[in-house]
């Protein structure tokens, strides 16, 4: 239905194939998230792999950066209509770190886990091949707090609530369970190119 | 996961039935809706313009109405420089228009019901939108959960609905309402001249009857971290605070 006098910035030039249907493109980086932002001290922090309830390895924040980083610049989509171009991350890929717990695929779900309660699910699928990274750098410099830091999941290829912000677990799961915006009508998937907003779309 | 969640929420075509200016920034959009719906106050609906060109632009706006079953919901916009949505509804949107829109939509900010314990609304801007739906579900319902309401504006001139505010004030000796003036001289004795702190957050709960156990926190994301901020010195949880971010 085209809507009477609107014409609209227009696309994104050359790069809208780059743009999923029902998003625009940002300069800048909004700021999304449902509560408080923490305030966690990289010498609190702790990340932790778990099979089910059960731990298998906690790294500290020296140990986890010992890990093998990797660079990726990628473009992001939020479910609230707003994409980012080439943004450039540094972390460490969630092969490397399964590789360092001695994990191959004990499940294929896995529900990502926050500093504030927050949760995610995301299939290990996604998670793997150089999809996905927990991020310890943006922009060439530390995560800002306001952006997930010290430390995010990035999952770029699907909408960005995926990529959880202060995340300090991944927890495989039999099922796939749903975390928190998922249990508050947000799709189980998330994928931008297919409109994947709202439960059922 | 309620009935409502396990279907796609459709598109509906909407007429536009009346806009009122509300302050400088902040004009208030009457839709029409084809298909009716009730929604929880705090909730939204998400917009969707489209360009002869087939090129669309959607947003999010939270519903300032309270209106279980009636076929009518209010957006209140605040327009943005540049703002490729927030302009066509100012400048462009005339009554009798049909524009695209779906809802409700949004599982976390929502008013509780039943609603039994103290609650506390911070907001500023057009970051009142989802505080004000929650003040008049709460007020059509004759809840009387002592509520407070700690809104931030530039002026008097710009406060979002304030003639209903103030006169819920009056009427309700469980709703408690404070201004937070940023850049001129506030009017009544028990606002304030300045930014919120925690200071100020601590003098509001102690209008309130008891302790909070709900705390909605709602507007840009810088202005929501400075409220949360604020929350937070003067010892609220960070577990009750929930928040609505317009992003930028
Ligand atoms: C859940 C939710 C509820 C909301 N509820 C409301 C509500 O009730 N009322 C309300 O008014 N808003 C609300 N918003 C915000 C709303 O969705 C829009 O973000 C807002 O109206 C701006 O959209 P726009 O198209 O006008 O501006 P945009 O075109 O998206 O631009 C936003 C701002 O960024 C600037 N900008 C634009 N393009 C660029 C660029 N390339 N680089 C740098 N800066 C740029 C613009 O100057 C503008 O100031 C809500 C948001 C969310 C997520």
């Amino acid at each position: 239905m085209v809507t009477r006098g609107f014409t609209g910035r227009g696309s994104g030039g050359d790069q809208s194939n780059r743009i999923p249907p029902g998003q625009h493109l940002v300069e800048n980086f909004p700021v999304l998230s449902a509560g408080p932002t923490p305030s966690v001290d990289p010498s609190d922090w702790t990340f932790t792999v778990k099979i089910g309830p059960k731990p298998v390895k906690v790294w500290d924040w020296s140990a986890f950066n010992a890990l093998p980083k990797t660079k990726i610049t990628r473009d992001i989509h939020c479910v609230t209509s707003w994409s980012k171009l080439d943004t450039a991350w540094e972390g460490v890929l969630v092969e490397d770190i399964l590789a360092d717990a001695g994990l191959e695929r004990p499940s294929d779900f896995v529900l990502a886990h926050s500093y504030d309660g927050y949760s995610t699910n995301v299939p290990l699928a996604d998670l793997l091949s150089g999809k996905a990274m927990v991020a310890l750098n943006y922009a060439g410099k530390p995560l800002p707090r306001d952006h997930g830091g010290p430390a995010r999941l990035l999952v770029p290829h699907l909408y960005f609530w995926k990529s959880a912000k202060w995340v300090n677990a991944l927890q495989f799961t039999t099922r796939d369970e749903a975390g928190f915006w998922e249990l508050r009508g947000y799709h189980m998937y998330g994928d931008p190119w297919r409109q994947q907003r709202y439960t059922n779309d | 996961m309620t009935e409502n969640l396990a279907q796609t929420v459709p598109w509906q075509s909407c007429a536009i039935t009346e806009i009122v200016q509300q302050t400088p920034s902040i004009k208030s959009f009457f839709f029409r809706l084809s298909k009716p719906f009730a929604h929880i106050a705090g909730q939204h609906v998400d917009v969707r313009l489209t360009a002869p060109d087939g090129y669309s632009a959607m947003r999010s706006y939270s519903i300032a109405s309270w209106a279980i079953s009636s076929p009518t919901i209010e957006l209140a916009i605040e327009r943005l420089p540049d703002g490729e949505v927030s302009q066509f509804f100012h400048d462009v949107a005339a009554i009798g228009d049909e524009i695209e829109l779906r809802g409700p939509l949004g599982g976390h900010f929502l008013w509780p019901e039943p609603a039994i314990d103290p609650v506390l609304l911070i907001g500023a801007g057009s970051g009142l939108v989802p505080l004000m739906a929650m003040i008049r579900q709460r007020r059509a319902l004759a809840q009387v959960v002592p509520t407070a309401l700690l809104l931030s504006a530039r002026t008097a001139e710009d406060v979002l609905f304030s003639e209903e505010l103030h006169s819920i004030e009056i009427s309700d000796p469980m709703f408690v309402f404070a201004l937070a003036i940023t850049r001129d001289q506030p009017v009544r004795a028990s606002d304030y001249a300045r930014r919120i702190d925690g200071v100020m957050v601590q003098e509001v709960l102690a209008r309130l009857y008891r302790k909070p156990t709900q705390v909605f926190i709602c507007g840009s994301n810088s202005f929501v971290n400075v409220a949360t901020d604020g929350a937070l010195l003067a010892g609220l949880d960070p577990s009750i605070i929930k928040t609505e971010r317009y992003g930028g």
